[in-house]
Parts: C-alpha cells; structure tokens; sequence
C-alpha cells in the first residue's frame, strides 16, 4: 500500500522537528544544568582571588588571566597566517598540485585530535625550542589546531565574494594587491570574522593540548614565558582529582558564560559594522 | 536635461580599431577574425545571438580576459592608433581609460561615496576637497546627485537597481575614462529604468566613446548610431544602425534584425 504523499510529508516533517528539538532540548538542559550548580557559587570574589588550597577555597582569577592570553596570543598567531593563506591559494595562485596539498593539509590538522597537538606542542615548543610549559608555548599549540578552520572559513568566504567585484576593481584600474585588500577582503569580512570567532571558543575551551603545553601552574602569570592554567583545565583538574565539584561547576559557568558573550558580541559588531558597511 | 546639442564626428574618425582579432578559450575558438572600428563620442551598439562571442570582445578592449587562465589573443586592437597588446602597455592605465558597465549591477558592499572614489583612492588621489568634487560631480554625471546627496554614506547595496546601475557608471566616470563598455547593462532592469539608462547613456555619448553589447535589438536601434551584428564569433557586418537595422547587405544579419532566429 502505497502511503500518501501529504502523509509523507508530514512525518518527515516531524521527524525533523523532533531531532531538531531534541538536539536543542540536550543543549539547553547541559547549559542549564552547569548553570544551576554553577551560578550559585559565582561571586566577584570567585572572579578576582587567586585559589587556595588547590582551588578548593578562593577563586579563579589567574585561569581567567591565563584563559585570556592563552586565547588572545593564539588568534593573534593564527588569523593573519589563516587569512593570508587563504587569500594566497583563492587570489595568488591557480588550482592545482599546490593548492590541493595545502588543502588536503588543512583539512587533516582539522582532523587530529587536540591530544596529538598537545603532544606535538610538548615536544616541539617546550622542549626542542625551550619555551617550557608556557602561555606561549600554549598559544603556538593552539594557533596551529585552529588554523584549519580560520583557513577554510576565510577561504569559502573570499570565493563567495562575486567575480564581478573582481572585474570592477580590475576595470577600475586597481592591482591586485588592491582588489584583494579593498574589495575582496572587505567583503568577506562577515565570512572571515566568523571563522575568528569559532577559533576564539574553540581557543577558550581546549584543555588537552594547553594542559600538555601551558601546564597547570596555579598562580598569576607574570609573562607569557610563564605556565598558567587555563579555566577549562582548572575545570577538568578540579573535577577530575575531586578537589571541589562546586568550584568546579562555578568555573564552568564562567567558561560558558564567556563564550555566550563573545558568540553573542561578535554577532552584535558584525551586525552592525560589517552588515551596513 | 536639455537636448544634447552635438555633431557626430565624421565616419573617418576612429577611437578603438580591432585587426584580425582571434581569441581562444583553451581550444575553443570564441572570436574569428574580428575587424571594426569604433567611432570617438558615439554609440556603437554589438549585437547578436547568445554566446557569439559579444562579451568576450567587449572584454578584450580593456583586457579583462586574460585575467582567465588559459586564454590565448592573436591580433591587434588601437586605442587612439596605439595597440593596447603591445608588450609594455600599462594594463591599470589602460583599464582607466576604457571602463566597463556589466550586466548586473555591482557596486562594492560599501557606501555610496565609498563605491565613487574607489577608483580615484586607488589611483592615488587623497585630496579631501577633490574627492568630495568627484562625488559631486560623478554623481552628477548620471544624475544621481540630486537623489542621493544627502545619503552619501548609506550603504550602496541598499539602493534599487536602477540607481545602483546609475552609480556604477558614476564610479567608472569618477576615473575619468574615455572609453564605455556595457555588456547588457539594462537586462537585470525593469523597462522604466531600461529607459531611463538608455537616456544616461545618449547623454555620456557627448563626451565618451561607448560599446554597448544587448540582446535587445529595438535598444540597439533606438541608442546607437554604429552597429555590429556577430555570429560564432565572426563580425559578420557593421556600419550605421539604420543600415544594419533596415538595409543589411548580408543574408545572416537581415535573418538576425528580423527576428528569424536567435
Ligand atoms: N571563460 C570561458 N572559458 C571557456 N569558454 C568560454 C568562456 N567564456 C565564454 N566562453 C565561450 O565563448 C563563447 C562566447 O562567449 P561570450 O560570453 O562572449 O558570448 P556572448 O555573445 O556574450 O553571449 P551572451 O549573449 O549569452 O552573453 C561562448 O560559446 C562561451 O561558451
Ligand atoms: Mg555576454
């Protein structure tokens, strides 16, 4: 018997709307449930203490010290190589071997498990380079693991970017260093500033690969050439030795509510600038 | 507007000149042979079944296609008796002189005064009091001015597809061009806006060269004094519009004007 189409339609429909919901529903009930153990423990005083005794008493503020260079430092690195290779393979050169292989590179340091880097980080930064277990050597560590997205993202966004514009800028007289920098690049900015922002949560949240390159040292930073944990791995300490599962939760909900609030600035600015400009 | 008072220069008079034109896409041969000339201050008007060839000739009077892989030119083209192949033309200068108009209208993502001096900032030119001139008079040119001097900074992709039409042929005029190329510049256009470019363009003839490429044949009729009909690839024949239009002297160009086919 054959089904009616409508009838079809209509359970497809609601298949999807139930995964759809139930990916959602997950979500939310992860997010809510950190929260509801979390925010109870949040204080000013959490936010701006050092911890004591292991991070059983105190607060967090040198993670979230160590959390921000980790970050910052690592998209500082990796954006401009990103974007200044994505720009290479789309504007400067012609499909081919080249092109592929960088590609084909990009797409498997997508696919290596943050451990590896972290592995990788420690033997090449902190111990062949001497940089020790250090924000920097973190950093670098983590410039890598995100280069592939800010590759592809700034990629897919330069060649969305109509030819058209090309032929303008080219018609109008620019060279191509022109045309790239004042038409291309500006236009793809939406496209380029997304990448930079998964990078900068995906940066935030990486705890394999910091824990084997910045280490976990517990006080505040004086330099980048200090160790210094970050919030995730102060997390993944806390919870996993048992220390303190409600500082734990606490530090959790400030990750997560740090990286709501950068999703939701950057979505704001591109609003804004990029969107009107 | 006024009327436009001017007196067409005589047939012997000569901007642009092809010779023995060929260009090929890989293998494929797109342009045959092609020879014409382009009178100075007039509009000549390329018409001509689809993929004959009209934009790819279009493109080769500022030398746009080489920017795709695998093209390959043989012949000549003078600008004011000079071969812009020739080895040591300088392509931005040359791509300042003769500006092109495409089918859609593209202004950059960018304000609408931004869209204007793009091509003047490009070329140099950070003289405040002269680039705000260049707006004005830019924009004057396609009588945009009016409309638009008070929302110079709003965004350019904003405004309807006629004014964005209008302000591409502004940004090309604010280089100060000499030479108009539009490939079917009214196709993405309603007809009221069809019109009202066709009267932009009668008034930029005074005082530029314009090739206007269109699938619109009583468009080509009513804008242009020169015409040339082409056919894979080959200019099968040009001379003045009314001749092409009503007395054509080839068989395929009389078939094409009628309406027999393409
Ligand atoms: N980049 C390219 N690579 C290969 N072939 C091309 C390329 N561009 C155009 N061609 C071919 O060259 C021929 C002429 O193309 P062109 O775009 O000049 O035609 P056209 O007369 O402008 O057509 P239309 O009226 O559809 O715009 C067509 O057969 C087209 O398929
Ligand atoms: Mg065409």
């Amino acid at each position: 018997m054959r089904i009616a189409p409508s009838i079809t339609q209509r359970i497809a429909v609601s298949i999807m709307w139930t995964l759809a919901a139930v990916a959602m529903g997950v979500l939310a009930f992860i997010i809510t449930y950190i929260l509801w153990h979390g925010l109870p423990h949040l204080s000013w005083a959490f936010l701006t203490e050092s911890p004591k005794s292991m991070g059983r008493e105190g607060g967090v503020f040198p993670m979230i010290v160590g959390t921000l260079w980790v970050t910052m430092l690592a998209v500082v690195i990796a954006a401009p190589v990103g974007v200044a290779t994505a720009i290479y393979l789309t504007e400067y050169t012609h499909e081919g071997k080249m092109t592929a292989a960088i590609r084909f590179g990009a797409d498997c340091l997508a696919g290596i498990p943050s451990i590896i880097f972290g592995l990788f980080g420690f033997v090449f930064f902190v111990i062949t380079l001497g940089m020790g277990l250090s924000v920097i050597s973190g950093a670098l560590t983590v410039a890598l693991m995100v280069l592939p997205t800010i590759i592809r993202t700034s990629e897919e966004a330069i060649r969305a970017v109509p030819r058209a514009y090309r032929d303008v800028a080219y018609g109008l007289g620019s060279t191509r260093w022109q045309m790239v920098t004042r038409v291309v690049v500006r236009s793809a900015l939406p496209g380029i500033a997304t990448g930079v922002v998964l990078s900068v949560g995906r940066s935030i949240s990486e705890t394999a690969a910091v824990m084997l390159t910045a280490g976990s040292a517990l006080g505040l930073p004086q330099s980048i050439f200090q160790s210094s944990r970050t919030l995730s791995l102060h997390f993944y300490i806390l919870s996993r030795e048992g220390i303190s599962m409600t500082n734990a939760y606490a530090t959790a909900s400030v990750l997560i509510i740090a990286i709501m609030a950068i999703n939701l600035s950057a979505y704001w600015l591109m609003r804004r600038f990029v969107g009107k400009a | 507007m006024t009327a436009i008072q001017k007196t067409r220069p005589a047939r012997a008079e000569v901007k642009i000149r092809s010779e023995k034109l060929n260009l090929w896409y890989g293998s494929f041969q797109a342009l045959k042979d092609v020879s014409i000339s382009i009178r100075p201050r007039c509009i000549t008007a390329i018409i001509g079944p689809s993929g004959c060839g009209k934009s790819t000739l279009l493109r080769c009077f500022n030398r746009l296609n080489e920017r795709i892989g695998g093209v390959r030119i043989e012949g000549e083209i003078h600008l004011d008796g000079r071969n812009i192949y020739e080895s040591g033309m300088d392509l931005m200068q040359l791509r300042k002189r003769v500006g092109m108009v495409f089918q859609r209208p593209n202004p950059f993502p960018l304000s609408v005064s931004d869209n204007v001096l793009y091509g003047p900032r490009v070329h140099g030119i950070t003289d405040r009091a002269l680039l705000e001139q260049l707006v004005e008079s830019s924009l004057k040119a396609t009588d945009l001015w009016e409309g638009l001097k008070d929302q110079l900074h709003r965004s350019a992709l904003e405004l309807p597809a006629e004014q964005q039409q209008r302000l591409c042929v502004s940004r090309l005029v604010a280089v100060e061009p000499e030479v108009l190329l539009m490939d079917e510049p009214c196709s993405a256009l309603d007809p009221i806006a069809t019109e009202r470019i066709e009267e932009l363009m009668q008034e930029l003839a005074s005082r530029y060269t314009i090739i206007i490429v269109t699938h619109n044949m009583q468009q080509a009729a009513r804008v242009s004094q020169d015409a040339g009909f082409m056919l894979l690839g080959q200019l099968v024949e040009a001379g003045p519009t009314p001749t092409i239009f009503t007395n054509p002297s080839d068989q395929r160009t009389e078939d094409y004007v009628t309406g027999r086919y393409g």
